[in-house]
């Protein structure tokens, strides 16, 4: 399972990282999103990748017993992701904002704020 | 009971969520905005005065005991970031109320300002390190709105770049976060300082302090990832762009001078040369940067980004004196860019513009602006007796000490090259005579409202006669900066009164 999730990670970084470079603002959002996936991924398996083992006190136990899955990392994916999806939302607003205001979606014609 | 700890967080918090139901009434934002403000400042100045006397203080949100719990801690450095950040805050609001449109007051400026000042202080009182990444994003995303607000051409194409990159750093950061919890298995900053060393796989852990490093390094803006900040921060109005400029790169430096001092110091020969190598290239690349524009705010940009070399040069030396010489620069750093941004706001105001070209004469029209613009102008080059030349002093003496003669080299010829670059704007904007023909239209102060032009100087005043205290008086200072320096030095000061309530 860990070399299945590992692979995921690794293609889904890779298209991240090749998306973010072009120059096309549509594909510069769709890396980002990708790499919030491959991070949240990343995370969910360095809590080891355990099955059947929920973090769930029994009846009648107080405390946790044997091997659990541990909560915590996807505590922190569930945050990652809403906070992921509020900061991509913005981003999505934004291009689209300044696709209107350049008449383009091409990087390469964003170059205003660069050459004096 | 240590409830001040989370005042800085509460105030700008509340706040703006009181602006948030006042969205129609500007007049009322704008008066909340300048009383949040002060609060806020008499709030730093309290909880410096406190930390001073008390030591490592930290509070426990909901009664989890450590490491469990999301914790807020206060040492002598947080106290110093919190203390920058209400001065700047307060300068922030009194400037704003002078400069700041009357489009942008209607699409929500104050809130979102306050709101970004929460994630500012909300990022440095944390003591745990993935609640300081929820804090980043508090701060971001506040500040994606701020430099778009307006929604100008040149604005949205800077926010493109400054977004894009940001939220890499933010994915790199998160990444780290979770794989160094893999490792040690905890998320308090103190608790993974203790078990970093018990980890087998020493390798790992500096692998995750270059995640660290790049992470906060976009976000501080070190060489090579600072291509965002010179692309965006001179589009927003002056207000927006002058606190950008004084604390959001610090926020970075501030992480990295919170993790590299207390959590990767395992490998300190690699970790810590790597850092000087990056300082030295951030000091040359900014400063020749700065040496090749022609525009006020983009030049501020680049010195931004070569001032930050000094900071991190002070961290990577790592001695007592590098450390409290790079903590003593934040300090100065801060309060003379945020300065210099607020002046060429005032002169874009008078002559509307912001290129070199044509601008002039100011000085003729007001000597005052003049030597305002002096002041934090030849402190950000290091000229004694301005608070500058101190912290350049330190820095430099630190790497002396530590025999590092090249960053030495490069500490001194980056002080000459700013110093180019401020008298190329000294001589441009305010000596040489105004080309008739390049003339914008000029308006001048008498003819604006009185009130107006008080709100505009009185900040700029303000934050000079800091630079000036500071510079003619830094003992106190010095000292403060050194016992910074050793909270920072003895990481086993800040684990035992986070996690054992400082016995």
């Amino acid at each position: 399972m860990e070399l299945v999730i590992a692979l995921i990670v690794g293609i889904l970084a890779t298209c991240a990282f090749y998306l973010l470079l072009r120059r096309s603002l549509v594909k510069v959002i769709l890396g980002l999103v990708f790499l919030g996936n491959a991070v949240n991924l990343t995370i969910f398996s360095v809590a080891r990748v355990t099955k059947g083992t929920a973090a769930f006190i029994a009846h009648d136990a107080d405390t946790l017993g044997g091997s659990y899955a541990d909560p915590l990392p996807q505590a922190l994916i569930l945050t990652a992701i809403v906070i992921g999806f509020g900061t991509q939302a913005f981003a999505i607003a934004l291009f689209r904002k300044a696709f209107q205001k350049v008449g383009d979606d091409d990087l390469d014609k964003m170059n205003s704020t660069d050459i004096m | 009971m240590n409830s001040v700890l989370v005042l800085p967080v509460v105030v700008p918090f509340l706040s703006g969520i009181i602006m948030l139901f006042l969205w129609r009434y500007r007049l009322a934002q704008r008066v909340i905005n300048l009383i949040a403000s002060t609060v806020s400042l008499s709030i730093a100045i309290y909880l410096t005065w406190y930390i001073k006397t008390s030591g490592i203080q930290s509070l426990y949100v909901g009664a989890w005991q450590s490491p469990f719990g999301i914790i807020f801690t206060a040492d002598l450095l947080t106290v110093t970031m919190i203390l920058v950040s209400g001065i700047i805050g307060f300068a922030t609001a009194l400037y704003s109320l002078g400069t700041m449109d009357e489009h942008r007051e209607h699409f929500g400026y104050y809130p979102l300002l306050q709101i970004m000042i929460m994630g500012i202080n909300g990022s440095f009182m944390t003591g745990d390190l993935f609640n300081m990444f929820v804090w980043f994003e508090v701060l971001l995303i506040s500040s994606f709105a701020l430099v778009a607000l307006g929604g100008t051409r040149k604005q949205l194409e800077g926010a493109i770049k400054y977004v894009v990159l940001n939220l890499l750093s933010s994915s790199l950061f998160v990444v780290g976060v979770g794989i160094l919890y893999g490792l040690v298995g905890g998320l308090n900053m103190a608790d993974i300082a203790q078990r970093v060393p018990l980890v087998e796989n020493q390798g790992m852990v500096t692998v995750m302090a270059m995640f660290f490093l790049v992470s906060f390094g976009i976000k501080a803006a070190i060489f090579p990832m600072f291509f965002w900040l010179p692309a965006s921060y001179h589009t927003p109005p002056a207000a927006i762009s002058a606190i950008f400029a004084g604390m959001l790169t610090k926020v970075g430096v501030y992480a990295l001078f919170r993790v590299f001092t207390l959590i990767f110091i395992q490998d300190i020969p690699f970790t810590h040369s790597v850092i000087i190598f990056l300082a030295m290239l951030t000091m040359l690349s900014g400063v020749l940067g700065a040496a090749s524009q022609m525009e006020f705010r983009r030049i501020l940009s680049f010195h931004i980004i070569s001032q930050i070399g000094y900071m991190i040069l002070g961290l990577g030396l790592m001695t007592p004196l590098g450390i409290a010489g790079g903590v003593f620069y934040i300090f100065h750093h801060i309060i003379v860019k945020t300065n210099l941004f607020f002046v060429s706001g005032i002169v874009n105001e008078i002559k509307g513009s912001y290129l070199l070209k044509k601008l002039g004469g100011v000085l003729k029209l007001y000597p005052i602006l003049g030597l305002l613009f002096l002041v934090p102008a030849l402190s950000l080059g290091g000229v004694p007796p301005l608070s500058g030349f101190w912290a350049k002093f330190a820095v430099a003496k630190a790497a002396v000490q530590s025999q590092e003669y090249w960053a030495l080299g490069v500490s001194l010829l980056v002080g000459l090259l700013t110093l180019f670059s401020m008298i190329k704007i000294w001589n441009e904007v305010f000596w040489k005579e105004q080309k008739a023909e390049l003339a914008g239209e000029q308006r001048l102060l008498r003819e604006m409202p009185k009130l107006k032009v008080f709100m505009m100087m009185s900040p700029i005043a303000l934050l000079a006669i800091i630079t000036l205290i500071i510079g003619l008086y830094p003992q106190p200072f010095v000292e403060f900066t050194n016992e910074a320096a050793t909270q920072l030095l003895n990481p086993s000061m800040y684990i035992n009164a986070v996690l054992r309530g400082g016995q």
